[in-house]
């Protein structure tokens, strides 16, 4: 499979990643690398075939809806890069 | 005192012939006499370790100390820990102090264990080389031109030059086995689920396991006996009980019925790596073990399965690095986006953004059948190729890496060549099986690993297999001059 620039900023975008324009191309040769390793599952036939989300088919475990933490607010914004009066603050989003 | 196994340690922490401090004093002393050229440990945590040290002291004096109090050890900079930063390697989290401990690290600081500091890896556990580390490249200490395998690069060299006892690895595609047959460990990935996953930053979460690297397998079940068990916080954690690992590592071997997959053998593998493992699997005929040949007929699916289930996996566990609640944070955003866009650009590395963008292709509209539900069912196959196996076999033996340790820089132009030097361990995480990799020998002076399979839960077994193989040679016991 061949990516190509403007499939690179694409996904770049969707992933959130700001990338340099000179370094697109060697991505977009990397990635479309990776997918010609990728295309190799196509070779098997996967007919009926269920997938495999956990290896030991586990279900997912319940729990009461209890309070067991404690408040740590403090604690937890001051490793933040910025907070103000308890909120964490980003660039303003609304006019 | 650097070249004792954890209980010879122990037992001379409880007879008082050293004290905990003394020893975490001579193992600081080797980290800072040796650490400047093997780069193994990102953060020293050399207050922490003598305050820890003390407390283990004074355990031991009132009798109140278990097996592995006051012994050092080193912690992946994988597990989150609290008071002391936890970088993963990256530049994202260059100042990253977590507010709460892995579990793995709360239940092995509550056996008493002193934590020496956070080893090096590669940035997020993604890389076979430790190249793609924020703080730069680990040496191997058997040949300081070489790499010491990834992601779990940093413990391996530790343990291997000996400036810590054993140390905490995580496996998420080999991880923990290829640098420990690489730097001349034994190293263990348990059962996905058997411990628990709490505060080790997400990778690849269906495949994430912890595990010890260590200079035997009697020192990795010593560790795997407090890191192994049942955590609510975790929901893929199992419950179930967890044995004593050293109890059975002295049982006989013989009836052992050892599987050889021919798919492990074959083109890829280095003739003298193949002659090593061959060997080494051959001598357990003398313990009393069969060997035949099996078959895994859909390993040549493990490496590209592995490549859409792990990339997309991660894409999404990264995405909580926003540069808005933790991390590194741009400056002047313009905008919302901005500051998404260019603290994660400038914060994660090349490889973590690769694998991001894979994941995120692969997961993209009209893609998601293709690609990670396909690779769901290969998973499937290859699961489904052991199981088949286990029906005539005990466990599985083959070699851990096609190579010994390569050069420093000889893979990192070409993502693909670097993806292969996991081919033998990969299958073992998408099917969530332990494995080991134990010392089997070495190749032109570089350390050659054997590589254990076992069904699930079946660690006992394997660190018995390791065992049994490691009273009767001394390759495990080999350590590199410069280190002695």
């Amino acid at each position: 499979m061949s990516l190509d620039k403007a499939d690179v900023e694409k996904i770049a975008h969707l992933a959130r990643l700001a990338i340099d324009d000179n370094d697109i191309p060697e991505y977009a040769r990397d990635l479309s690398n990776i997918f010609d390793l990728v295309e190799q599952m196509n070779a098997a036939d996967t007919t009926d075939i269920s997938p495999m989300a956990h290896p030991l088919d586990a279900v997912q475990r319940l729990r009461p809806d209890v309070v067991k933490e404690s408040d740590q607010r403090e604690q937890f914004q001051s490793i933040a890069p910025k907070t103000e009066a308890g909120v964490y603050l980003v660039p303003q989003v609304i006019e | 005192m650097h070249t004792k196994s954890l209980s010879e340690l122990s037992t001379s922490l409880h007879n008082g012939e050293i004290s905990s401090v003394e020893l975490t004093q001579h193992y600081l002393d080797r980290i800072n006499a040796h650490n400047t050229e093997l780069n193994a440990y990102i953060t020293v945590s050399e207050d922490h370790a003598l305050q820890q040290a003390q407390l283990a002291d004074q355990r031991l004096q009132q009798k109140t100390a278990g097996k592995l109090t006051g012994i050092p050890l080193a912690h992946k900079d994988i597990f989150c820990t609290k008071g002391i930063r936890t970088s993963c390697a990256s530049k994202m989290l260059d100042s990253f102090i977590s507010p709460y401990d892995a579990t793995v690290v709360e239940k092995i600081n509550d056996a008493g264990m002193v934590t020496l500091g956070k080893t090096n890896m590669d940035e997020f556990a993604m890389g076979s080389s430790n190249e793609t580390s924020f703080y730069g490249n680990v040496k191997n200490p058997w040949d300081n031109n070489k790499v010491p395998g990834g992601s779990s690069g940093g413990s391996a060299a530790a343990v291997a030059a000996n400036l810590a006892p054993i140390a905490t690895g995580t496996d998420t595609g080999g991880s923990i086995r290829q640098p420990a047959s690489l730097c001349n460990l034994t190293g263990l990935k348990p059962t996905y689920g058997r411990i628990s996953r709490y505060g080790m930053i997400a990778f690849a979460s269906s495949l994430d396991q912890a595990g010890p690297m260590a200079k035997s397998a009697e020192d990795a079940a010593l560790l795997l006996n407090e890191m192994a068990g049942f955590d609510q916080r975790d929901s893929t954690s199992v419950d179930r009980e967890v044995p004593d690992y050293t109890a059975s590592l002295n049982d006989s071997l013989n009836g052992l019925k050892i599987g050889l997959p021919k798919e492990y053998f074959g083109e890829g593998l280095d003739a003298d790596v193949a002659k090593t493992v061959e060997e080494a699997i051959k001598s357990y005929e003398s313990l009393g073990a069969t060997i035949k040949e099996i078959t895994l007929p859909n390993t040549h699916l493990a490496v590209p399965t592995y490549y859409v289930v792990a990339p997309a996996e991660c894409s999404s566990n990264l995405s909580r690095m926003d540069g808005v609640r933790f991390g590194h944070r741009c400056d002047d955003p313009k905008d919302l986006l901005d500051l998404y866009q260019r603290s994660r650009g400038e914060g994660f590395g090349d490889e973590v953004k690769r694998r991001i963008m894979t994941g995120t292709y692969a997961l993209s509209a009209g893609y998601y059948d293709a690609y990670y539900l396909k690779a769901q069912q290969c998973r499937r196959l290859i699961s489904d190729d052991f199981q088949q196996a286990f029906n005539d076999v005990d466990v599985i033996m083959g070699p851990t890496a096609p190579t010994t340790a390569f050069n420093l820089g000889d893979k990192t132009d070409d993502p693909v060549s670097m993806y292969l030097a996991d081919i033998y361990t990969i299958s073992t995480n998408l099917a969530g099986l332990p494995g080991m990799s134990i010392p089997a020998g070495f190749v032109d002076s570089l350390p050659v690993g054997l590589q254990l399979i076992g069904n699930y839960f079946d660690e006992s077994r394997l660190l018995n297999v390791a065992h049994q193989y490691q009273r009767q040679t001394d390759w495990h016991k080999q350590i590199p001059n410069a280190y002695k």
